[in-house]
C-alpha cells in the first residue's frame, strides 16, 4: 500500500502551552485510521496540522512520499486533503452547489452547471439532496453530506472525519459509515477520529491513541479490543490537591431531578443530590453536561420532568426561579458568564442578592465593601482592593469572584461548570478547599468536570453522560477512569435515537 | 458655570493611569478649554445673557433627554425616537390645554405617560422579543412624528391664556437662572444618584458590561431594559413641554433630528455605545458643550448649513479618543 501521510516528530506550543509533543502518525491508501484520547489530547490539533490549518512548531508532513509545508488550507486542499470537522463550516446561506464548489468558483457563476455537477457528486454518494436549496436549511446530517461531497469534488485523496457521527441519528451514522467503507475501497485514505469506540472497532484498520499531547500506541485493530485501548488512554495522575473528603454528613435530598428531557441533548436524565454531598458529572465534553445545569438553572427551557428543591416541586422559567429557590450555577465560561469583567470584585460578589446590601433600593456602599472583604479573605482572594475590577485578577481569582457571589446568595444547591479550567494548581487547590467546605456546612454541589481526577479527589459519587443521557454511575472506592471511559465511550451507542433527524 | 449634581464617576480603575485620566477628565477638559476660547475669541460669549441662553436652549433641546439616552446607552441601547417623542409631547401638551381645556399639571402628566407609553412600547420589543433598539426606536420614531403631525394636523397650536404659568415656567427666572434650566440640572442630579446610589443603576450599567452574567445571576434583565426605554420616553415628552413652554406653541417641527443631538452629547460626555460605561456629569457637559459650540457658531456667523459638518467632525473626535482609550484597555 502506498503511504500517503507521514506525520513525524510534530510538536505544537501554544503560548508556551505544548499541544502536541513530537507525534507520529502515517496513512496509507485504502485505509481507516482511527485516532482515540481523551478531550484535550490533541488529536484535532495533530489534524489542524495535516489540513495545513496551523503550522507545527518543528516536524515534518510528507504527502505522498515528499516532504511538504503547507502554507494554509487551501494548499492543502490543492494537495488532496480535505479535513471534515466537527463543527461544520458550510455558508448556511448559500446553496449546497455553491458551498461545494466554494473557493473555485469562476468569477460569473453558471449555476446550471454547476448545480448539474453538484448532482453529479451527491448521486455517487446516494443521497437525493436538491443543489440548488441553501445549506443553512439542510438537517446537520445532509450538511455532513455536503462537505464530503466538497472534499471529493476536490478530488481528496486524503480525508479526515474529526467525529462525525457526534450529532448523527442511527440510520444517519449506518449511511456515513457506508460511504466511508466505499471511500477506502476507492483507495482514499481515511482519518476516523471518534469517541464512540464501538464505531471503530467496526470501521478501522488501525487504532493511534493519543494522550496529553504524545503519540501512546498504533494497534492492529484486529489485533485488540475496547479494554486494551482505554488502558492505553488512562493513566494521568494528579498530585494530592485534595483535600479530606470526611467530616461531610450527607442528609436529606435537597435537589431532585426527574426525566428531565431537552431535545436531543438532554434524555431522561434523573438524579438527585443530597445536602452535604458533592456529586459529580462526568462524561465527555459534548455528552450534556452542560445543558443538564443549565435546565437545572432555569437558563433553558426542559421539553419535560421536573426538578424538586428540598421537596418542593420548581417552576424555573428562567434563571431568576432558580436564584430565588436557592440554586446557583458557576458556568463553564467564567469570561462571557460567569463575572463582569469590568466591574470590580465587590459588585460581581454582591450582584446575585444585591437587596442584601440595599434599603428601598438605595445601595450602602459601605456595607458591600464590608461583606466582600470578608468573603475574599475567607477564600483566600488575591487582590489589591474589592474595587479592582475581576479583569485585573488571575484566573483562580476570577473563579473565586464567581463563587463568592453564590456564597454571599447563601445556596442550598451549587453547580459548578468546569471550576478549575485556566486554573492555576494553588488556586485549584483552594478552590477544591472550598468546594468542600460547602459540603460541610450541609450544601448540596454537583460538580461537572472534564479532568476525572478532579471528579475522583472532590466527589462522593459520579454519574456519567454518554450523548444526553445518564449512562452510569460510579461509587466512592470504585473510580477508575478505565470504568469512567468505558461508559462514556461504549454505552453511549445504545443510547441512540432511532427516530431520523 | 453651573453647580453640578452629585458626582458620578463611574467604578472603576483601569490602567494605564493616563488614559484613565483622559477617560474621566476628558469631556471636562474639552469643556474648559472650549469656554476660555469661546470667551477670550468674543466679547459677545461670556455675557449673563447670552449665557443663560444658551443653558436654556440645551434645556429645551439635547439636555433633558440625555438623561434617558444614558441609561438606554448604558444597557447597550439606542433609542432614535426622543426628538419624535419631544414633539409629541410639545404638540400634545398644547392642545390638551388650548383644545381641550384640561389644567396644566393634569396636561403635564398626561403627556409625560404619552411618552412613558411609547418607551413601553419599545422596551416591550427590545427587552422581550429581543429585537434591535436600533430598528425598533426606528420605527416608533415615525409612529411618534406621524402622531404629533396627526394631533396637530401639522399646524403650530398656540397655547394662548390658559397656557400662561406654563409659558412663565418656560421664560421665567429663578435667582437669575432660567427655569427650564434648573428644571434640567434637577433631573441630572437625580439622574446621577439614581444610577450612583441605586441598585437600579448600578444593574442597568452591569446589563451593559455583560447581560448574560447579570441574567445567570438571577436578575430580572427584560424589566430593567424596559425601563430605560420608559425613561428615556417620559423625559422626552418632559423635553418637548419644555419646548412648548419656552415658545408658547406646541408644534410638530420640535426635535427634528434631535436624536442624533442627544446620542452626540452622551458621547462627548464619554459613554460607551458598547454599553456598561458612563456617567451623568459628563453626559451634562457633553449637553452644554454642543450648546457652547453652536452658540459659538452662530456668534460667528457660521451658516447653518456649515454648522452641520462641524459638529459632524466633533462627534468623530470624540469617538477617537474614546476608541484610543478603549483599546488601550484591551
Amino acid at each position: 500500500m502506498t503511504e500517503l501521510v507521514s506525520l513525524s516528530g510534530i510538536r505544537k506550543n501554544y503560548a508556551g502551552v505544548q499541544a502536541l509533543k513530537g507525534v507520529d502518525f502515517d496513512l496509507k491508501a485504502g485505509e481507516v485510521h482511527a485516532l482515540v484520547g481523551e478531550n484535550g489530547a490533541g488529536k484535532s490539533t495533530l489534524m489542524r496540522v495535516l489540513g495545513g490549518e496551523t503550522p507545527p512548531t518543528s516536524g515534518t508532513v510528507s504527502l505522498y512520499g515528499e516532504m511538504v509545508a503547507l502554507s494554509g488550507p487551501r494548499d492543502a486542499t490543492s494537495r488532496g486533503v480535505s479535513v471534515i470537522h466537527q463543527e461544520l463550516a458550510l455558508a448556511p446561506d448559500l446553496t449546497v452547489a455553491e458551498n461545494i464548489f466554494l473557493g473555485r468558483l469562476p468569477g460569473f457563476v453558471n449555476h446550471g452547471a454547476l448545480r448539474k455537477a453538484a448532482r453529479d457528486i451527491l448521486d455517487r454518494l446516494g443521497f437525493a439532496i436538491d443543489p440548488a436549496v441553501q445549506a443553512g436549511r439542510l438537517t446537520v446530517a445532509h450538511q455532513q453530506v455536503v462537505e464530503i461531497a466538497k472534499a471529493l469534488s476536490n478530488k481528496a485523496r486524503i480525508i479526515v472525519f474529526d467525529e462525525p457521527t457526534a450529532v448523527l441519528a442511527n440510520s444517519d451514522a449506518e449511511r456515513l459509515l457506508a460511504i466511508i467503507r466505499e471511500l477506502r475501497a476507492g483507495g482514499t485514505g481515511v482519518v476516523y477520529i471518534s469517541h464512540r469506540l464501538n464505531e471503530v472497532f467496526d470501521l478501522s484498520d488501525r487504532i493511534t491513541v493519543m494522550k496529553d499531547g504524545s503519540h501512546v500506541e498504533t494497534l492492529e485493530t484486529v489485533a485488540t479490543d475496547v479494554d486494551a485501548v482505554i488502558a492505553r488512554m488512562v493513566g494521568r495522575q494528579m498530585s494530592a490537591l485534595f483535600p479530606p473528603k470526611d467530616g461531610r454528613v450527607p442528609g436529606k435530598v435537597v435537589v431532585d431531578v426527574r426525566n428531565v428531557t431537552r431535545g436531543r441533548k438532554v434524555r431522561d436524565v434523573s438524579f438527585s443530590v443530597r445536602a452535604g454531598e458533592v456529586v459529580g458529572l462526568g462524561g465527555l465534553v459534548g455528552s450534556g453536561r452542560t445543558e443538564v445545569a443549565r435546565l437545572v438553572f432555569g437558563a433553558d427551557k426542559m421539553d419535560s420532568g421536573t426538578v424538586e428543591l428540598n421537596g418542593k416541586p420548581l417552576h424555573l422559567s428562567s434563571p431568576r426561579d432558580a436564584v430565588r429557590a436557592q440554586i446557583g450555577l458557576v458556568p463553564e465560561d467564567r469570561k462571557e458568564h460567569g463575572v463582569i469583567l469590568d466591574a470590580p470584585i465587590r459588585i460581581n460578589t454582591t450582584l446575585a442578592k444585591i437587596r442584601s446590601i440595599t434599603r428601598f433600593g438605595i445601595l450602602n456602599v459601605t456595607k458591600e465593601r464590608q461583606v466582600a472583604t470578608a468573603l475574599g479573605a475567607e477564600m483566600r482572594l488575591k487582590a489589591s482592593s474589592v474595587d479592582a475590577p475581576v479583569s485585573s485578577l488571575s484566573g483562580g481569582n476570577q473563579q473565586k469572584v464567581a463563587l463568592a457571589k453564590w456564597f454571599h446568595a447563601d445556596c442550598d444547591l451549587l453547580i459548578l461548570d468546569e471550576p478549575t479550567r485556566g486554573v492555576d494548581v494553588g488556586a485549584k487547590s483552594e478552590i477544591y478547599n472550598l468546594i468542600n467546605d460547602l459540603a460541610k456546612a450541609g450544601k448540596a454541589v454537583l460538580v461537572i468536570s472534564s479532568e476525572h481526577q478532579e471528579l475522583f479527589g472532590i466527589c462522593d459519587r459520579i454519574l456519567v453522560m454518554a450523548e444526553g443521557a445518564i449512562v452510569g454511575e460510579l461509587a466512592e472506592g470504585a473510580f477508575t477512569e478505565q470504568q469512567l471511559l468505558t461508559l462514556a465511550m461504549t454505552q453511549s451507542a445504545r443510547n441512540r435515537d432511532e427516530a431520523s433527524l | 458655570m453651573t453647580t453640578t449634581p452629585a458626582s458620578a464617576a463611574a467604578p472603576s480603575s483601569l490602567t494605564p493611569r493616563i488614559l484613565e485620566a483622559v477617560r474621566h477628565y476628558g469631556t471636562l477638559g474639552i469643556f474648559l478649554v472650549l469656554v476660555i476660547v469661546a470667551s477670550l475669541w468674543s466679547d459677545a460669549f461670556l455675557t449673563e445673557r447670552n449665557l443663560m441662553n444658551v443653558v436654556r436652549q440645551v434645556a429645551s433641546g439635547a439636555g433633558i433627554m440625555a438623561v434617558g439616552m444614558l441609561f438606554v446607552v448604558l444597557t447597550r441601547g439606542i433609542d432614535l425616537s426622543v426628538g419624535s417623542i419631544a414633539a409629541v409631547g410639545s404638540v400634545l401638551c398644547a392642545h390638551l390645554i388650548a383644545a381641550q381645556g384640561f389644567s396644566v399639571p393634569l396636561a403635564i402628566l398626561l403627556v409625560i405617560a404619552t411618552g412613558a407609553a411609547c418607551g413601553v412600547v419599545t422596551g416591550f420589543f427590545v427587552a422581550y422579543m429581543r429585537l434591535p433598539s436600533f430598528v425598533i426606536s426606528l420605527a416608533m420614531m415615525a409612529i411618534a412624528r406621524g402622531i404629533s403631525l396627526i394631533v396637530s394636523a401639522g399646524r403650530p397650536i398656540t397655547m394662548g391664556e390658559p397656557g400662561a404659568s406654563l409659558v412663565d415656567f418656560g421664560s421665567g427666572f429663578f435667582l437669575g437662572i432660567p427655569q427650564p434650566a434648573i428644571l434640567m440640572l434637577l433631573i441630572y442630579a437625580i439622574g446621577a444618584a439614581v444610577l450612583t446610589y441605586t441598585s437600579f443603576g448600578r444593574i442597568v450599567t452591569a446589563i451593559g458590561s455583560n447581560e448574560e452574567a447579570v441574567r445567570l445571576s438571577g436578575v430580572p434583565v427584560e424589566r430593567y431594559v424596559l425601563s430605560v426605554y420608559v425613561i428615556s420616553g417620559a423625559l422626552a415628552a418632559v423635553a418637548g413641554i419644555v419646548a412648548a413652554g419656552r415658545t408658547g406653541i406646541g408644534t410638530p417641527q420640535v426635535g427634528v433630528g434631535a436624536e442624533l443631538d442627544v446620542i452626540a452629547a452622551v458621547v462627548i460626555g464619554g459613554a460607551s455605545l458598547m454599553g456598561g460605561r458612563g456617567n451623568m456629569f459628563n453626559t451634562l457637559l457633553g449637553a452644554l458643550i454642543l450648546g457652547i459650540i453652536t452658540n459659538i457658531m452662530n456668534l460667528a456667523g457660521v451658516p447653518g448649513y456649515h454648522q452641520n459638518v462641524y459638529l459632524g467632525l466633533i462627534i468623530i473626535l470624540a469617538m477617537l479618543i474614546q476608541y484610543v482609550t478603549a483599546r488601550s484597555r484591551r
